[in-house]
């Protein structure tokens, strides 16, 4: 049951074949059987179980408040949620307890979603594996699926149960998983430089990240001021237009959201895309990509050319240099956003007290890993003086190229390019932590990071199964505001694909066990 | 090539769990290929460039970074940044960290950016608004300070101020040993 789609339960729960607290307390209890995958940090089962009662009343009352009313949720632990800690994976925000909701949650709320509990992430979602949080690195739920297990005895690769387990990307990773495994309907991630459609791509699900300006980031414990979104995972294309079309929407919190009426759609699937132009750019092909995910690239631009769409080749003349861009304008903002943990008013304060500065920098000692420490120093030293205008102000200048780049393709007729979303399938933790975080984070967000850079709405659709068995993504990149139009062409290639479904052998038998002795007509 | 390539895909199922695109006729254009029949696409192979299609080989390479001059990143320069950002290096390898993100960030420099204006936001041609300056929420003191360590009545107390950090020989840093 808890295979199917949030429009799916949605109906369920409408009819009556399931109710709200019923489908909590399996999420729940499913949570509690994946939790090898650590892909929650906090699980608010007492609210979650009263939200869901609370859904049922509205239920047998008939006055639902919508879509998501009594559907499980979970939210990326960079999201404030009032009453549920929110660590953001750091030492710093350990046992910090908002008192408010993040505008995207409050929305979540109002409209009766149950919010199960917190996902993991990187430290202050800065990575691209979910490896670097202090509550440990999330695995990826098709390390265990029989896909991915059946062709690694295929190719008689020993799978040895616990070391050999795939990371889940990053730096949402936890809410990746969580949607990937079946324990709630959708997630909220948040997208910096792919931090969503990363971990959507290595886990099999849809990640979209919407323009920026569209949602708002009030109560998301920034980054990068100028390119945080959050972001919206689920296991469908439908299913991410029904949360974008209840998050989105100006936000007086929030003064960087665009004052322009919001109406949410329905998608429709078109049939003629003959007046469709799509966009291949051809430096997406970039040193270090898969043949396989060459080959599933070429693959699709074909599915599109044969429905009688245009498939152009077009050109963005900066691509290489977006993640060095991205380096320095991330570094530099992380800085500056940064600096507001400094122990006194919220968060972990040291005991070192004989000055302010020394309590600063005791408190900010003890409470930064490794890699946020490196980029606060990293951030600084583009912005001393002497390095300001040869560093930051040079940044800003390449990402107007970039961002040009883009507003020139899109002036040429083209509604939306396709492009890969990773160099490859996923690897392994043991491979992963070979190079460290900034590296990493270099080679993995090289498709993803110029859609932050520019603004621009971006989509990854799970595709195929690679030759290992794991899921490859491919990403849709729209035009700013049209997510209407990108969400259309994504859920049409998603039907065209027909990506399968996740089969976790032994998890889900027991799932269905519990499922089994409550004769439930929908799902026999 | 060519041949070779999509050869495979006729063979097995490689793209796993029974999973097909419907909409596509797999049929013609790459059984054409895998017989070996030359066609327009099949002598295109020695060109990367394919109508509508992807580019057969990366477009580009990742360029050679180049070591910094020496001069960069010296000793007062790490100690400055320490006092700046409050926070520290801890050990060599986070001096290396911030050498290798600066060779990483040297790049930039190729790029021809004469006549390029600053982008701060990818909202810059549309206003920003601000709220009235009218009182909407608040009376929320006690949850405030609820987050706190060290709070006194309605107070978040804090160290004296106005006392800068010890200087390099001073204070616990591990520069001490590299000086």
């Amino acid at each position: 049951m808890l295979r199917v789609s949030l429009r799916e339960i949605s109906a369920a729960l409408k009819e009556g074949q399931v109710t709200p607290t019923e489908l909590c307390q399996r999420c729940l209890s499913f949570i509690k059987a994946t939790k090898f995958l650590n892909a929650y940090i906090t699980i608010a089962e007492e609210t979650a179980l009263k939200q869901a009662e609370e859904s049922e009343e509205r239920y047998r009352r008939g006055q639902i408040l919508g879509d998501l009313d009594g559907i499980p949720v979970a939210v990326k632990d960079n999201f404030n949620t009032a009453g549920i800690e929110t660590t953001c994976a750091s030492n710093m925000l350990k046992g910090y307890i908002p008192p408010y909701n993040a505008t995207v949650v409050q929305k979540l709320l109002d409209q009766g979603a149950v919010l199960l509990g917190k996902t993991n992430l990187d430290e202050f979602a800065m990575g691209s594996g979910s490896t670097d949080g202090i509550f440990g690195p999330v695995r990826n739920p098709w390390s265990y699926s029989r896909q991915y297990r059946d062709k690694c005895v295929q190719n008689s690769h020993p799978e040895k149960e616990d070391s050999n387990w795939l990371i889940t990307g990053g730096s949402s990773g936890g809410s990746a998983a969580a949607v990937s495994s079946f324990t709630c309907f959708a997630a909220l991630g948040s997208d910096t430089g792919g931090s969503t459609r990363n971990p959507a791509a290595h886990c099999g699900v849809v990640g979209l990240k919407p323009t920026y300006g569209l949602i708002s980031r009030h109560g998301l414990i920034p980054l990068v001021n100028s390119m945080d979104v959050p972001g919206i995972l689920t296991r469908c294309v439908d299913d991410a237009a029904i949360v974008l079309g209840v998050l989105a929407g100006h936000d007086p919190k929030d003064s960087t959201t665009v004052q322009d009426p919001f109406k949410s759609f329905e998608l429709t699937c078109f049939t003629d895309a003959s007046k469709l132009c799509i966009g291949i750019p051809k430096e997406y092909h970039a040193p270090g990509l898969s043949s396989e995910t060459l080959a599933l690239w070429s693959k699709a631009a074909d599915l599109f050319e044969n429905a009688g769409a245009k498939v152009i080749e077009v050109s963005l003349p900066h691509t290489r240099y977006s993640v060095v861009c991205y380096h320095v304008l991330c570094t530099s903002e992380v800085a500056s956003n940064m600096a507001r943990f400094d122990g006194l008013e919220y968060g972990h304060r040291s005991s070192m007290d004989k000055s302010t500065e020394v309590m600063y920098a005791a408190t900010r000692r003890e409470g930064f890993n490794d890699v946020v420490r490196g980029r606060i120093l990293s951030g600084n030293y583009f912005l001393l003086k002497q390095n300001y205008e040869n560093y930051f102000i040079k940044a800003q200048k390449v990402r107007r190229l970039i961002a040009k780049d883009f507003v020139n393709v899109f002036h040429s007729g083209i509604d939306v390019l396709l492009t890969p979303t990773t160099l490859s399938d996923t690897i392994p933790y043991v491979e992963f932590i070979k190079e460290d975080n900034r590296t990493r984070s270099a080679q993995d967000d090289i498709f993803t990071q110029a859609a932050n850079m520019a603004g621009l709405p971006a989509i990854t659709v799970p595709t195929a199964l690679s030759e290992k068995g794991l899921p490859v993504g491919l990403q849709f990149i729209g035009r700013a505001f049209q997510e209407q139009q990108l969400l259309t062409v994504a859920k049409w290639f998603e039907k065209q694909v027909k990506f399968p479904m996740i089969q976790l052998q032994g998890i889900m038998d027991h799932g269905h066990t519990v499922s089994h002795h409550q004769k439930s007509a929908f799902f026999s | 090539m060519w041949a070779l390539r999509f050869s495979r895909y006729i063979r097995g199922a490689p793209l796993g769990g029974g999973s097909h695109w419907a909409g596509l006729s797999l049929g013609s254009r790459f059984t054409q290929a895998a017989s070996g029949r030359s066609d327009s696409r099949q002598e295109a192979a020695g060109d990367p460039r394919q109508r509508g299609l992807v580019y057969q080989n990366p477009t580009w390479q990742h360029v050679e970074q180049r070591p910094l001059p020496q001069k960069k990143v010296t000793v007062e320069v790490l100690d400055h940044l320490e006092r700046l950002a409050l926070v520290d290096f801890r050990d060599w390898e986070g001096v290396q960290r911030l050498e290798k993100a600066i060779q990483f960030a040297d790049q930039l420099h190729a790029v021809n950016t004469e006549g390029v204006e600053p982008m701060d936001s990818v909202l810059e041609d549309r206003c920003l608004y601000l709220r009235e300056d009218n009182i909407t929420e608040g009376t929320c003191t006690e949850e405030l300070l609820r987050n706190a360590r060290e709070t006194v009545e309605e107070y978040f107390i804090a160290p004296p101020g106005n006392i800068p950090l010890p200087k390099l020989e001073g204070r616990d840093t591990f520069l001490q040993v590299s000086e």
